[in-house]
């Protein structure tokens, strides 16, 4: 992305700002732990920091880029949560930890993907509200599922059962990896701040260059003007389907992180349910549709903002709403925009006329 | 008999289901907007009955009209304060305040009640209904909800169709320009829309809690989400739509939760509602609007 000059274009300059900030809060956030000002409420959170800003750019994608709304982005989190926390328990001795969690990375990644595609295909050729409620509808349905599941290994292979883990019939050796609504226990550890930032700079990487590309700029023009996009030719379902899918599967690499910072992962509608989608929203808009620093900044701030009003106890929430109305006034009432406008203008002028005297 | 058991408890939960839809659909019909905070107004509805009958022994008529009021009042409210400042900007920024303004209500309730649940009394007093020598008890509160939702919609369609504010609520849905050039009131005809939703759900959230007697502060988030669905499923907009959606919604989740696995009943019924999208994407009763280039 060099011009003849050699100089950075504007959007690769944009670019290397968000990683630098990432890069730099990393190294900052290293620093402070290692002479021990961070406390240990916040040090638990920066793997969550770096889930939620994944997820965040990755609804994104579809939010800002492809231009719809996908409530269910959760339920992709949960696939590649639990796709890979049973491959990790599965192999947990007898693969070593660095090709172990690359190779759950890629599971979840690819079964998020598999997943996004196979929700993508009969849902985008919904439009608007009815696109984001079929969402909603498959993230439920996913959550659920994965809370009927019975999934146990022996030596005679892989058990499978919806009912319940006597139904599985294993031998007393055999090594349960899904206990219906319990979840999955004893996934190994594999995640941490580090592997957590350099997700999220390849999760970046991978967005900002889809972007820039003639894919992603394809996926724009359709988002713009479906019908002009298509007039000039434009395969208006293969390319929303090529952004949902990556969209999704990156939602899945959360997941993965997610999975592998937990000892015990169950399918609540807390932590998978279209409430966790509608906070993955609220990052995005809050950061700024279409802006992928700003995702990272509103998850980031976001996640934090509670645990910091934790001293608050019963208010923090209610704080925390009133943040969330008060900044959506302020970022999107077309008089507060008109007003900014108003203010910028006249200290504009005032700077013009302190010049002059 | 259980098979009539089955279909009439999920008549009444539909029932509730579709007065929560009335509200959804006329508002999104109206202000374009997914009011999120929809299912916590019947929550705040609920409460304000518990308080009034259980807490000052208020007559429960007495307390439903309390309820309505607080909570159309509540409504309106709403719409001023977070709404209305953010009319013509991206839908999205209305949605996640919308959002907002659900957590704040649940976190008041949060604060005012605790988060036990409350035992709610029911309201409806009247015998329950025997047929077939007592093979199948229909209970008071079902007859009464399924009554009062006919009633709504019934009540709702002449209103929209015959009053000059329900026509000026057509006016203002087709175009909002245009309806404000002959001179409608759209600030107004909205804020009207507002009020009746949000009675609507007062009553609903009194129902609600009658037949299934507990009360949390987020008693009204799935109602209020399932009634979304309901109102999508009948095409959203629609009033009819929304009463027939809230029916078949209610009564596919209490057949699904009897015959095939009452951990599956929400995953079925989300199933459903995709299936019927796929084949009529705008609903049952939806409007095709044909798109202009």
């Amino acid at each position: 992305m060099k011009t003849k000059a050699g100089k950075l274009s504007k959007t690769a300059k944009n670019d290397m700002i968000t990683y630098g900030m990432v890069i730099a809060a990393y190294i900052i956030v290293q620093i402070l732990v290692s002479t021990g000002h961070v406390s240990s409420l916040v040090q638990g959170l920066l793997v969550p920091f770096c889930t939620y800003s994944i997820v965040a750019v990755a609804l994104n994608l579809t939010v800002g880029i492809l231009g719809e709304l996908s409530l269910g982005h959760a339920g992709f989190m949960c696939v590649g949560a639990f796709t890979s926390a049973v491959f990790s328990l599965a192999c947990k001795e007898t693969l070593p930890s660095v090709p172990r969690f690359a190779a759950a990375l890629l599971i979840g990644a690819a079964s998020a993907a598999l997943v996004g595609f196979l929700v993508g295909v009969p849902v985008l050729r919904l439009k608007g509200d009815y696109l984001a409620i079929v969402t909603l509808a498959f993230g439920e349905i996913i959550k659920n599922i994965i809370n009927a599941i019975y999934l146990g290994v022996d030596a005679e292979g892989l058990h499978f059962s919806m009912k319940d883990a006597l139904s599985l019939g294993m031998s007393e050796d055999g090594l349960m990896l899904i206990k219906g609504a319990q979840g999955v226990t004893g996934a190994p550890h594999d995640s941490n701040f580090t592997v957590g930032v350099v997700l999220l700079l390849i999760t970046l990487f991978i967005v900002q260059h889809f972007i820039r590309s003639r894919t992603g700029r394809a996926v724009m023009a359709i988002r713009d003007n479906r019908i002009a996009a298509e007039s000039v030719g434009i395969n208006i379902t293969k390319y929303k389907l090529i952004a949902f899918t990556i969209s999704a599967s990156l939602a899945g690499v959360a997941g993965v992180l997610y999975a592998h910072n937990l000892s015990t992962l169950n399918a609540l509608p807390k932590n998978f349910g279209y409430n966790m989608s509608i906070l993955i929203l609220v990052f995005v808009v809050l950061g700024g549709i279409g802006n992928m620093r700003g995702s990272v900044i509103a998850a980031v701030l976001l996640t934090l903002l509670p645990e910091v009003l934790r001293s608050l106890n019963d208010y923090r929430m209610l704080i925390y709403a009133v943040v969330l109305i008060v900044m959506m006034i302020f970022n999107w009432s077309p008089n507060m925009i008109f007003l900014r406008k108003r203010v910028r203008q006249r200290l504009a002028a005032g700077r013009e006329a302190g010049e002059e005297v | 008999m259980s098979f009539a058991a089955h279909l009439i408890s999920g008549i009444s939960l539909g029932s509730v289901y579709a007065l929560i839809a009335l509200g959804y659909t006329m508002v999104y019909g109206i202000a374009k907007m997914l009011n999120f905070a929809h299912g916590d107004v019947i929550m705040i509805g609920g409460y304000v009955v518990f308080v009034t009958v259980s807490g000052m022994g208020m007559n429960p008529l007495a307390g439903i009209v309390v309820s309505m009021a607080a909570c159309t009042v509540l409504g309106v409210v709403i719409e001023r304060v977070a709404y209305r400042p953010l009319r013509g900007a991206s839908p999205l920024a209305v949605l996640i305040t919308a959002i907002g303004v659900s957590y704040l209500l649940q976190n008041i309730a949060l604060l005012a009640f605790g988060s036990d649940p409350k035992a709610f009394s029911n309201v409806v007093t009247l015998p329950n209904l025997e047929l077939f020598d007592g093979q199948l008890v229909i209970k008071s509160v079902t007859v009464v909800t399924v009554a009062v939702s006919v009633v709504v919609m019934i009540g709702l369609t002449l209103f929209v169709k015959k009053t000059k504010i329900g026509r000026a609520m057509t006016a203002v849905s087709e175009d909002k320009g245009a309806a404000q050039l002959m001179g409608i009131n759209v600030n107004g005809t909205i804020a009207v829309t507002f009020a009746i939703g949000s009675s609507l759900a007062a009553l609903a959230g009194v129902l609600l809690c009658s037949a299934y007697p507990s009360l949390t502060p987020y008693t009204g988030s799935m109602p209020g989400i399932k009634a979304f669905v309901a109102a999508v499923f009948g095409g959203i907009g629609s009033i009819p739509g929304a009463f027939i959606g809230g029916i078949l919604l209610g009564v596919i989740e209490n057949l699904s939760k009897a015959y095939i696995s009452s951990q599956l009943a929400d995953a079925i019924v989300f199933s459903i509602l995709i299936i019927v999208l796929l084949v009529k994407p705008t609903g049952l009763l939806g409007k095709q609007v044909q798109e202009k280039v």
